[in-house]
């Protein structure tokens, strides 16, 4: 492995996050909160130095990058990150226990939204403008951020395998020939939109504060609250403004590219938005029926409908906010959510779960293996958007299924260990909600509720379950096979 | 420049990492998912996978918004077809196709407004034409001309214990008995700017301008010049040698030809009558001796096989042959072969990529662009010769007054007729033509580039 270029790649995260911190900073110095103004300053100092040293170490590096150094290298990154970006919650003394940081930075920058804290605003507005930011930068990826804005030359290997890395969805490509560029077109896009709904936030009088972490915890569909009293708190018209905008950031970022190029034929005939708005649909129509006069806040027809698709939207783009306590719902209801939890977003999107994509094409793949078994000499491909799926693909989809079903499935068992003994609904959903960047579940982990409860095991296994999560398993999977390191 | 190179063979992934590297969007496509693939690993790039003559892959690949289409997908008629659809698609577009049968050479230049073709390139033909110029000009191992042959270029190896081994470069004029610039060195892989203190050791590959007179001169004087080539021997009967064979036929030469097929023997046969056209492998020694190649003056590899030629070539110059080219097709097994004794190195490739990024700076930069490129120093260097016009900087300004970039030198200004070997005191004026060399560094486009801000 060119160990070389991946640590300078890291000097370069390192630089960019602490330069990220100084707002923060800023916003910590005009509320008067003295540790967080210190936390904030000895931390960047510290990256600062960091990234130094290790810029200093790689000088020289050459440009030879394959797929192998860009999984590691995205799965340090990442981790690194959330190393230097929880020391704020650590210095300031608001969290203590720096496993407890840990598992809140990882949550942010996965998008997850899980919280330890039972009170939120104790943070103060530094910390909290630190942990809403968090989601946004995860959300379209701090990589892909750095291919945006260094120019790097040479090798096209370097940037793709990053890109691929770190964003979302069974096969990741360009949209324009210079990666430089697509990076660039992807953060206007993402910028664009998240300015786009803090507007409308604002319209819906929310305070200027407020309506920048919402829109940030919504672009990346994270879900940090910033209030003790979560999101029930503001007026009807932010909330529907925020299911709209969660529903569009969990779509894939590509069509938005092709919707400003005025080519509007291939994202009506996108079939995996097609699917996906017929879920999202679906979805919030059957649970409407479902809870319809079930709880105190269901009993006018426009209410349940607004709580049925904000709680659909939050669930299926995996951001996690919530304007009622859905562990209250019927069973039914509750059902739908942990299949849309499972599910997830769309592909190329900030949001989580195995994706919309990978749903399809498994369905597609365990169709025609079914259709072999009883014409076992038929050739059939796979076809997606009219276009043939390559096997390799289509492989890649099921051992990614398999991974994720093991995984869950251990990290379940190592959460069922907790002393604390939590009921399987408990900890089951807890691996789910993490493992899918959601951040609520069901039962003691449910939207009233929070992980602070759990042990410091649990608590690490859970943050590996987010970080598998939003980088889809494989980046994370690398560094713990002992064949990476062989030389 | 937004810039769609269709097929990506030996020629097309060249000339990706050429225009890549010059800072163009490319858009790659190809039938074969593996081959993109290896491509956008490699290069940073897009790729479309289908045939390139289809306007829908086309239109995939931004056809309606691309400046430039490269043709070098294998067939002829798909790059025919393809150029013509293409431009039917967008008016504006300028198309280059790799034509190489000759039975296309009349119909694609009689024809090119119909075609919609702005330039053809045949690699082979002009592979077959820069090996019959180094059989003119043997001793050396490439010659390249500028300034419409008033200058040429040549590269020359150090041997160990030649006049040039151990030789600081001030006294190169003397020994060459006329006016000669060493303009690049390449040593263990680097590019170095040579100055006059310079010594030059062997296994060095030194580049050196002059004027062909003073060139000729140098070369005999460095006991580099043999006796015209006569005997030659041909390894393989591809195009290479089929256009090779026609140059060759007027001159009176005796040509051998050995070739594995027998078809393409009998059509061989059938087009040369004064050439020998012999079938067997040439890689075996039994039958290169069978057919005396101990005696002949020139052994040219020109079989499709990469390998196959460089052996051929290692057991021509185990027996002393006087001149020996090799052809090769994949740029990156370069740096593995230049290490061998094969003599004298043709890429076919690289030739026809030259030509078209000079065309592709040509587009880019109406005013000031280059008139000739060249690549030299296995792609390390560049030889480049601009026209001076009003635009340039430092006019009529004494060359020891002004700055260039520390990896730039200016080798040759031609004026109109006369050729000045610059010194201190030259300078130049709008007309004249002017042959810089870029030792590594930045890519320069235009003359300006070369002046230090």
């Amino acid at each position: 492995m060119n160990y070389k270029i991946m640590v300078k790649i890291q000097s370069w995260i390192l630089f960019i996050e602490a330069a990220l911190m100084a707002p923060p900073l800023f916003i910590a110095m005009y509320q008067k909160e003295a540790q967080s103004v210190f936390a904030f300053a000895v931390t960047i100092l510290i990256t600062f130095i960091l990234s130094g040293f290790l810029g200093l170490i790689s000088k020289g590096a050459k440009n030879k990058f394959y797929a192998k150094e860009g999984l590691v290298c995205v799965g340090i990154a990442w981790i690194v990150m959330c190393l230097m970006g929880a020391l704020p919650f650590f210095i300031s003394g608001k969290i203590p226990n720096y496993v407890d940081a840990f598992f809140e930075t990882v949550s942010g920058f996965t998008t997850t939204g899980a919280s330890i804290l039972s009170k939120v605003e104790y943070l103060g507005k530094g910390l909290l403008w630190w942990r809403s930011f968090t989601h946004w930068l995860g959300g379209m990826g701090v990589l892909v951020f750095f291919l945006a804005i260094i120019p790097v030359s040479g090798s096209g290997g370097f940037s793709l395998h990053i890109l691929r890395a770190e964003s979302t969805g069974p096969s990741v490509n360009k949209t324009l020939p210079k990666m430089r560029e697509s990076a660039a077109v992807l953060y206007i896009l993402y910028i664009g939109l998240t300015v786009l709904d803090f507007i409308f936030l604002l319209i819906g009088k929310m305070k200027v504060f407020d309506a920048c972490c919402i829109a940030f915890g919504t672009a990346g569909t994270g879900g940090f609250a910033v209030l003790d009293t979560g999101f029930a708190t503001y007026s009807h018209f932010a909330q529907n403004v925020t299911t709209v905008f969660m529903l569009l950031f969990g779509v894939n970022f590509s069509l938005y590219f092709f919707i400003v190029l005025k080519k509007i034929k291939p994202v009506l005939k996108n079939e995996e938005l097609r699917v996906y708005l017929l879920v999202v649909l679906s979805s919030i129509i059957l649970i409407a029926f479902n809870i319809y006069g079930k709880t105190a806040d269901t009993m006018r027809v426009s209410d349940t409908i607004r709580h049925s698709a904000f709680q659909v939207a939050t669930v299926i783009t995996t951001t996690g906010y919530s304007t009622t306590d859905f562990a209250q719902w019927p069973s039914f209801s509750q059902a739908i959510m942990l299949v849309l939890m499972l599910m997830g977003a769309s592909a190329g999107s900030t949001g989580g779960g195995m994706k919309v994509a990978r749903v399809i094409l498994l369905f597609k793949s365990l169709k025609r293996n079914a259709h072999k078994l009883m014409h076992p000499n038929e050739v059939r491909v796979i076809k997606m958007n009219n276009q043939k799926v390559g096997e390799q693909t289509v492989a890649n989809v099921n051992a990614y299924l398999a991974a994720y079903v093991i995984l869950m499935i251990l990290s379940f068992i190592v959460l069922s260990l907790d002393g604390k003994n939590f009921s399987m609904t408990t900890n089951f959903t807890a691996v789910v909600a993490t493992f899918n960047n959601i951040g609520p579940g069901f039962d003691q982990v449910g939207p009233t509720c929070n992980y602070g409860a759990y042990n410091m095991i649990s608590k690490l296994v859970m943050s590996f379950d987010m970080l598998f999560g939003r980088l889809e398993i494989f980046p994370i999977l690398a560094l713990l096979i002992p064949s990476t390191y062989k030389k | 420049m937004n810039i769609i190179v269709a097929g990506s063979g030996k020629l097309g992934s060249m000339l990706t990492k050429r225009l890549v590297e010059e800072g163009h969007n490319l858009t790659i496509i190809d039938t074969s998912q593996d081959v993109l693939d290896e491509s956008i690993e490699e290069y940073d790039v897009l790729s479309v996978k289908g045939n390139c003559a289809s306007m829908e892959i086309l239109r995939e690949a931004g056809v309606e918004t691309a400046d430039l289409l490269i043709v070098t997908a294998e067939e002829d008629e798909i790059n025919l077809l393809c150029c013509m659809t293409a431009h039917g698609m967008n008016k504006n577009l300028h198309t280059i196709a790799r034509i190489r049968t000759p039975d296309y050479a009349e119909s694609t230049y009689a024809m090119r407004k119909l075609f919609a073709l702005s330039l053809t390139v045949n690699p082979e033909r002009h592979a077959a034409r820069e090996i019959y110029r180094l059989l003119k000009y043997p001793g050396f191992i490439k010659r390249e001309k500028f300034a419409n042959g008033r200058i040429e270029m040549v590269e020359l190896k150090v041997e160990a214990n030649s006049l040039l081994d151990n030789m600081p470069l001030y006294k190169m004029p003397k020994i060459a008995n006329g006016q000669v610039i060493v303009c690049t060195v390449l040593r263990d892989g680097n590019v170095i700017t040579p100055s006059g203190e310079f010594i030059l050791k062997a296994g060095d590959k030194i580049y050196v301008t002059a004027s062909p007179i003073n060139l000729n001169k140098m070369l005999k004087n460095l006991g580099l010049i043999t006796r015209r080539i006569k005997n030659i021997v041909i390894a393989g009967g591809g195009s290479v040698c089929f256009y090779l064979a026609q140059f060759l036929e007027k001159d009176n030469c005796n040509v051998k030809v050995i070739e594995q097929d027998i078809s393409r023997c009998e059509h061989l046969a059938e087009h040369f009558e004064n050439i020998n056209i012999v079938n067997g492998d040439a890689s075996s020694q039994l039958m290169l001796e069978k057919e005396g190649v101990e005696n002949c003056d020139a052994v040219i590899s020109l079989t499709g096989m990469d390998e196959k030629n460089a052996v051929i070539s290692l057991y021509a110059n185990s027996i002393n042959i006087p001149k020996v080219i090799t052809k090769l097709g994949r740029s990156q097994h370069m740096q593995i072969f230049e290490a061998l004794p094969i003599g004298t190195i043709i890429s076919t490739k690289e030739l026809s990529c030259n030509t078209i990024v000079r065309y592709v700076r040509a587009m880019e930069n109406q005013v000031g662009s280059a008139v000739t490129v060249h690549s030299i120093a296995d792609d390390l260097a560049e030889a480049i010769e601009f026209i001076v016009d009003n635009s340039t900087y430092n006019c009529s300004v004494p060359l020891k007054d002004i700055k260039l970039k520390p990896n730039v030198l200016i080798a040759s200004i031609t004026k109109g007729n006369r050729n000045e070997f610059p010194n201190g005191d030259s300078i130049f004026v709008p007309g004249d033509r002017i042959l810089i060399v870029r030792n590594g560094g930045k890519i320069i486009k235009q003359l300006n580039d070369i002046f230090e801000d």
